[in-house]
Order: C-alpha cells, then sequence, then structure tokens
C-alpha cells in the first residue's frame, strides 16, 4: 500500500493508503473523498476528476499529454499543476504523494 | 442516492435492495476493460463494502422485490407475504435489461448472451477465445465496442444491423460512416440492413444463423446488443403510471407523490420531451438531485446536460448532449490527426457533439450546452478558429 495525501477544497487533509496498481483517482473513491466525481470511472473522458499535485511531486507523477491535457484546458480553474487523476497509476515512488481537490469539477 | 442523502444530513434509515449477489457497481467497463481482463472485478465496486455500514446504509444483496403496497407504504420480497418492509419514501432505481431475441426462448443457448452484468460478462469471456467466430447482433455502441473488444482477443468478428447502417437511432450517418470504416480496417465483417431468419444448429449450442437475404453465417459464440427495456414491470403493477418507463416530473417524482424514479428505469422531462436517459451521468445526476430535494425541497427542477462515451480500439468517442430531432449536421476538424466533432443543430440551436479523438470539442459543447449557448455552425466548421478562446 502506498500512502497518499489528499486535500479537500476546504483544507481537510486525507492521508489513506492506495494499493499499488490502481489509480490515484481509485484511492479517493474508494475511501470517500469529497470532490472527486470520476463519472467515467477512469476511462480519462469526463474531466470529473481533477486535481492539482503538489509542485515537488510533479517529476514523478509526470505533467497531463494528449487527451488528458485536452480535456484539462477547459477544466473548471485549469492550473499547469493539473491532472487527471485517473491517469496517475499508484506505484512506491509515490509514497507520500500531495494532491489538492479543486472546489469544483466540470 | 443513497450517500447523498447522508452527505445532505438525511438521518432515516436507507436501507437498497437489489436482485444480484454483487454490491454496487460500475457497468461501462463491462463491455470493454472488464471484458478484456484489464480491469478485475474488485476494481468495478462504487464503493467499499463497509462505506454502506458506516454510512448508515444497509444493503439487502441477492433479493427481490416482487410487488409494491402503495395503500400500505410496503415492499414484499418475492415468494412470500410475511417478508415485507414499510417505506415513507420508496426510490425505484430498478435500472434495465437487454431486449432478448424473440425466436430463442426464454432461457438463451448456452453460447448466446446478452450483456448487462457481472455474470453475462464473466459467462461471455469464457468463451471469447482467439480464432472462435463470434457473431455480434446489433450495431449500437455496445455492439460495436463488444466487437472491438473481440477483436483485440483474436476473433473472428461478424456484426449484423438490422436497420440500413449502424448506430442509427443514436447517430448521424457522418459518425456511423466513421466507426463503419473503423471496424471495417479492424477486420470486422460489418454487414447492415440484414435480418436473421431462424438459429440453426443444435438446440442448446445453434452454430450457424439463415438470414433473411438467402445466405448463412455460422458462428461459435453470439452476443445481441439491441437495446435496453427499462425495468418498470413492479412499478406498472403497483399502478404507477408508465410508457416504456416509469414517468417521472423533474423532481423524479412518479404519479405517487411517496415514489421516486431515476436512472434507465426513469421516463424524465428533457426539453419539451418525455425520454429514457440511459447513462452513467443521468443516473448519478438524476438521482443526487432526488436526494437534494428529499432533503431540501423547492429546488429547481433537473435540467441535465446528457453525455456518454464509448472506447473502440484505439478510439475515444465523447457525446455531449442529446441529438433528438436534429435537423442538421456540420463537422469540425480537429487539431490532431484523426481527430473531429460532429455538431448537430435543430434550427438555430446546438443540441449534441459527437467528438472522434477530439476532447476539446466535446468539452466546449458540453460547456456550451450547460449555458445554452447558440455557436455559429460556420464558425464552428472553421478549424482557425480557437474553441478555447471563446
Amino acid at each position: 500500500m502506498v500512502k497518499i495525501i489528499y486535500v479537500e477544497a476546504d483544507g481537510t487533509e486525507r492521508a489513506v493508503d492506495v494499493a499499488e496498481g490502481h489509480s490515484v483517482m481509485e484511492g479517493a473513491v474508494s475511501n470517500g473523498v469529497h470532490g472527486i466525481v470520476a463519472e467515467c470511472g477512469g476511462a480519462c473522458s469526463c474531466a470529473t476528476c481533477h486535481a492539482y499535485i503538489d509542485v515537488s511531486w510533479l517529476e514523478k507523477t509526470g505533467l497531463a499529454e494528449g487527451d488528458e491535457a485536452d480535456m484539462l484546458e477547459f477544466a473548471h480553474e485549469p492550473k499547469p499543476t493539473s491532472r487527471l487523476i485517473c491517469q496517475i497509476e499508484v506505484t512506491s515512488d509515490l509514497e507520500g504523494l500531495r494532491i489538492e481537490i479543486p472546489d469544483e469539477q466540470a | 442516492m443513497a450517500f447523498r442523502l447522508r452527505q445532505k444530513g438525511y438521518r432515516g434509515s436507507i436501507t437498497m435492495i437489489g436482485d444480484e449477489v454483487w454490491p454496487p457497481y460500475q457497468r461501462p467497463p463491462l463491455s470493454k476493460k472488464y471484458l478484456t481482463g484489464e480491469l478485475a472485478r474488485d476494481r468495478l465496486s462504487l464503493k467499499p463494502a463497509e462505506t454502506y455500514e458506516e454510512n448508515g446504509i444497509e444493503l439487502l444483496l441477492d433479493r427481490r422485490v416482487a410487488r409494491v403496497d402503495r395503500a400500505a407504504r410496503r415492499v414484499f420480497f418475492d415468494g412470500n407475504d410475511d417478508n415485507s418492509l414499510d417505506y415513507e419514501t420508496l426510490i425505484f432505481a430498478t435500472g434495465g435489461r437487454p431486449r432478448q431475441p424473440d425466436d430463442l426462448g426464454d432461457t438463451l443457448p448456452e453460447n448466446i448472451f446478452t450483456l448487462r452484468a457481472i455474470s453475462d460478462a464473466d459467462a461471455m469471456r469464457e468463451r471469447l477465445a482467439p480464432g472462435k467466430h463470434l457473431l455480434v447482433v446489433g450495431g449500437g455502441y455496445i455492439g460495436l465496442e463488444l466487437a472491438a473488444v473481440a477483436r483485440k482477443r483474436g476473433l473472428k468478428v461478424t456484426l449484423l444491423e438490422q436497420a440500413p447502417r449502424i448506430l442509427g437511432r443514436v447517430a448521424c450517418s457522418q459518425t456511423a460512416d466513421y466507426f463503419r470504416h473503423l471496424h471495417t480496417e479492424n477486420g470486422v465483417t460489418l454487414r447492415e440492413g440484414v435480418s436473421i431468419e431462424s438459429f440453426e444448429g443444435p438446440e442448446q449450442r445453434p452454430s450457424f444463423v439463415k438470414l433473411t437475404e438467402g445466405d448463412e453465417v455460422s458462428f461459435d459464440v453470439a452476443v445481441f446488443g439491441i437495446g435496453l427495456l427499462p425495468n418498470d414491470t413492479i412499478a406498472r403493477e403497483a399502478g404507477l403510471e408508465c410508457a416504456g418507463g416509469i414517468i417521472v416530473d423533474g423532481w423524479g417524482r412518479t404519479s405517487d407523490p411517496d415514489i421516486r424514479a431515476a436512472g434507465d428505469c426513469a421516463r424524465l422531462p428533457y426539453r419539451g420531451d418525455m425520454i429514457r436517459l440511459e447513462s452513467v451521468h443521468n443516473a448519478i445526476a438524476q438521482a443526487e438531485h432526488i436526494a437534494d430535494d428529499i432533503v431540501c425541497p423547492g429546488g429547481p427542477s433537473y435540467a441535465p446536460v446528457p453525455w456518454f462515451w464509448s472506447d473502440q480500439y484505439d478510439c475515444k468517442l465523447q457525446i455531449a448532449g442529446l441529438n433528438l430531432g436534429y435537423t442538421k449536421v456540420v463537422t469540425r476538424p480537429g487539431t490532431k490527426p484523426g481527430a473531429f466533432s460532429n455538431w448537430y443543430f435543430k434550427g438555430e440551436e446546438m443540441i449534441a457533439c459527437d467528438a472522434i479523438n477530439d476532447a476539446r470539442s466535446f468539452m466546449m459543447a458540453k460547456r456550451w450546452l450547460a449555458v445554452a449557448h447558440r455557436p455559429c455552425p460556420e464558425l464552428i466548421c472553421d478549424p482557425s478558429w480557437d474553441l478555447a478562446k471563446f
């Protein structure tokens, strides 16, 4: 299990253990983290699992590319650190990953 | 709905009754990554099992409701009249069931399937071995997704569509042309405007179909993707108004104010029509809207911006809106190779968009539909006009 820290829009921090191989989105949904909707269940089709990656982690998670970047352009308040977190697979490298959740999804 | 009720502070008891053995799960992957084996069963669950109890939601699985006594506000389970549960508010979120082929009897032969539940996908997957021949009956999105999965697994695939063209009910001919080409290029034998006369071979395991045109198509496995029927029987028998789905108003209320309906089983008002909306988005959004109205009545009526998606081979299709009653379609070239979008207009009004490998157009269309913006068709067709600069 890998510890991921989700910061909800009101500032609440939720540190949860997520199985390797699952997505960062699944970690949020299965632990009832507020603000991640994930309507399409991880198909990179809905842009409702938008979150901001803590800058210090960007090197490990990488930046959004392709379809993901195209959708983020039209998401609610996108930033350069924006990702659709269904596209980030949890690996041991990400122990302690910190992400912030916006107050609205697209 | 149950979780939204809790989130909004609903304090009463909540019981969810389902006739399947699994806790609520995602169905879209059943014809996509679950069938290919890329997604394991435990990852289909909508919520971890323990969260139901944590939220005070009692889950009654593998139980079927036989009837509802509205006067007594009580539901009765199958077979046993002593076995019942009373309610203050009853929600039908009964979904739908696949339309079955007419002439194969109540129980399908062992090598013929429809796809709706985990059990269907499990049974089908065992038979989708490389080299076998899959016959897909129905050229809607489910049929096309199944054809794509089977080709990826190395099966021979024939797809039959009774109507003059695939996607006849749901998309314009431009979108259908793209998918016909995509499947043909990927080795699917796709035949439109053909009907099955009969299934032939052993009764428990037919091996070929006779077509009304006179020729025959042999197969090892067949799957029907010919539409969904709303599960409204119990509601109808309880005297609720139904017409191909349970009739509801903009707050999900049926003709009985204590009973609501949401998702695939409901027929709801949408821009002047009464429609059923078969989509994940509607199942979530309508349910949440009803939950909010139960806890805090008096809000605006439900006004969804429907959206859908389909994955086939490496192609991503995203649909915003509903093209019901469209009068014109314009095509916008995408900014990447293989990307484009078809935009539907009803008079001057943009009502829907099929975006093929073109997430930007999809996102923009969805946003415009939400604010009832009326983009001009000429601008949409102009690729030099940047959607993001709007």
